[in-house]
């Protein structure tokens, strides 16, 4: 059976045609990670802009979109944040249709559990947000919890009592690299060129317009460019004039080895800051919070993983008998207000997409599609009008305590 | 980074201190005093690299101190006191 899904894996993996770059292009997108790499696809797809770069640094997928731990989710705190990722669960549940290839998409629920009367009530507020907002999100009692979750311990280790959860039911994962891949394939074949290896060293400006990007390969003139850096992009934001409400934290996951009886549904708890799935692989991914000091080092510390291990084996015994078989960590754009950043920027000829924290990855489709929109006509989209940057300016920061990873 | 040498306690296990944010003032290029209230409420530096911060030893001698580290490989540079 595993080998038969194995094989199809490998299967429908479409060819995909690496570009060395020229040295102009209407589009110069910066950063091969899943918003860059769908932006370009929905550029080509959705508007017929083909003349279209993506640079990347290393691989394509090699940063966070590759570190993730890959949950698709649209449980959030507020309308505008749960509209959008509740459209970019939808566009996942799609994708396969979409680009012509296996991404792995597994509908699974995730269970949001409260230790404490104070989370079940936040819990509760939101279901209700969620309901009201068009995302699918109920509670459970305990009870219902044991029968959909047989594997909790709803004593918590005597510790942290199970006293209900939110179950956000179309939640899902997909496999990371695949969905990458397959919005690379499908851009390049339309004509966009998918550069791997190309560090972009710095933005070239005329006045104070962003006209093309300085590389390693040489200089690349641009009608527009847009970055989806993730991790650096403090950096190469300032030398467009522009300062960022960002700080750059790692988060560190690990997974165990094989779990045969199998795991249905991706459990997570604010109050402990983990969430555990398991991945197609049969492995247990487990990550949590960031690291509370910003660093853009991909060291996975000790530190981290021996307090996610004794929180998750509270809720999920069985986990002890597991070992760890693989760690690392990814640096995560923070926004101040835990929302993403995307948009126009108010320098001419540059727009961004970033602040993608610990919820990048759910967002890439709707994220890509948003942003190829914006770009194509020049108006910002009504989905991600409150994500836009000048919103700290206009005094409507988008505090979300629906992100994951944030307290 | 695991442990920090605390000027009072000595050198302690990292999960005893809390990180209190970074230190830095508003450039003197931003001249306009909205801007520099916007500046100091939203902005950080966010270097790749060195940086001077507080960190408060809340499980040992509950007092604040200031480190310089760099970011790029979370290592400290110097302990400032």
């Amino acid at each position: 059976m595993r080998r038969g899904i194995a094989a199809g894996y490998v299967a429908s993996l479409p060819e995909l045609r690496w570009a060395e770059p020229k040295g102009s292009y209407d589009v110069v997108i910066i950063g091969g990670g899943g918003h860059g790499l769908s932006t370009a696809y929905y550029l080509a797809t959705r508007h017929g802009i083909t003349d279209v770069a993506v640079l990347e640094a290393d691989y394509i997928a090699s940063g966070n979109t590759g570190r993730n731990t890959t949950i698709i989710r649209a449980n959030y705190g507020l309308p505008e944040a749960i509209r959008f990722y509740q459209h970019s669960l939808e566009m996942y549940r799609d994708l396969e249709d979409e680009v012509g290839a296996a991404i792995l998409h597994q509908t699974k629920g995730i269970f949001w559990i409260a230790h404490t009367e104070m989370a079940l009530r936040t819990e509760r507020a939101r279901a209700a947000m969620n309901t009201a907002a068009g995302a699918n999100t109920v509670m459970v009692t305990p009870a219902e919890l044991k029968e959909l979750v047989p594997q909790i311990d709803l004593t918590g280790g005597h510790r942290y009592p199970v006293l209900g959860a939110s179950h956000n039911v179309e939640a899902a994962t997909a496999r990371h690299d695949r969905v990458a891949w397959a919005y690379a394939a499908g851009a390049a074949k339309r004509g966009v060129h998918v550069v791997q290896h190309t560090p972009v060293t710095g933005l070239v400006r005329d006045g104070d317009r962003v006209v093309g990007v300085q590389t390693a390969k040489g200089q690349i003139s641009a009608g527009l460019v847009m970055s989806a850096v993730g991790g650096r992009v403090t950096a190469l934001a300032a030398q467009a004039g522009l300062r960022l409400p960002i700080r750059t934290h790692p988060l560190h996951a690990f997974v165990t080895n094989d779990y045969q009886q199998g795991f249905p549904a991706i459990v997570a708890s604010t109050e402990l800051n983990c969430y555990v799935s398991q991945t197609e692989r049969g492995q247990m991914l487990i990550g949590a919070e960031f690291d509370a000091q910003p660093s853009y080092s991909r060291q996975s510390s000790f530190a981290a993983l021996r307090s996610y291990s004794h929180k998750i084996t509270r809720i999920l015994p069985f986990l002890r008998d597991l070992r760890v078989l693989r760690t690392w960590a990814g640096i995560c754009d923070i926004s101040v207000d835990f929302s993403p950043i995307m948009g126009f920027t108010g320098v001419d000829g540059f727009v961004i997409t970033t602040g993608w924290g610990t919820w990048g990855f759910k967002a890439i489709p709707a994220g890509g599609e948003a942003m190829a929109e914006l770009i194509a006509t020049g108006r910002t989209p009504d989905l991600i009008q409150a994500f836009s940057l000048d919103r700290f300016e206009r005094d409507h920061a988008m505090a979300d305590q629906g992100s994951a990873g944030t307290r | 980074m695991l442990w920090l040498d605390c000027p009072r306690c000595g050198r302690r296990p990292l999960e005893e201190f809390t990180f209190g944010g970074e230190v830095r003032d508003v450039p003197d290029s931003i001249t306009d005093p909205d801007a520099r209230d916007f500046d100091e409420v939203w902005v950080f530096e966010n270097p790749v690299g060195a940086t001077t911060e507080r960190w408060f030893h809340g499980h040992g001698c509950r007092r604040w101190m200031t480190i310089r580290r760099d970011s790029s490989v979370d290592q400290v540079i110097e302990v400032l006191g």
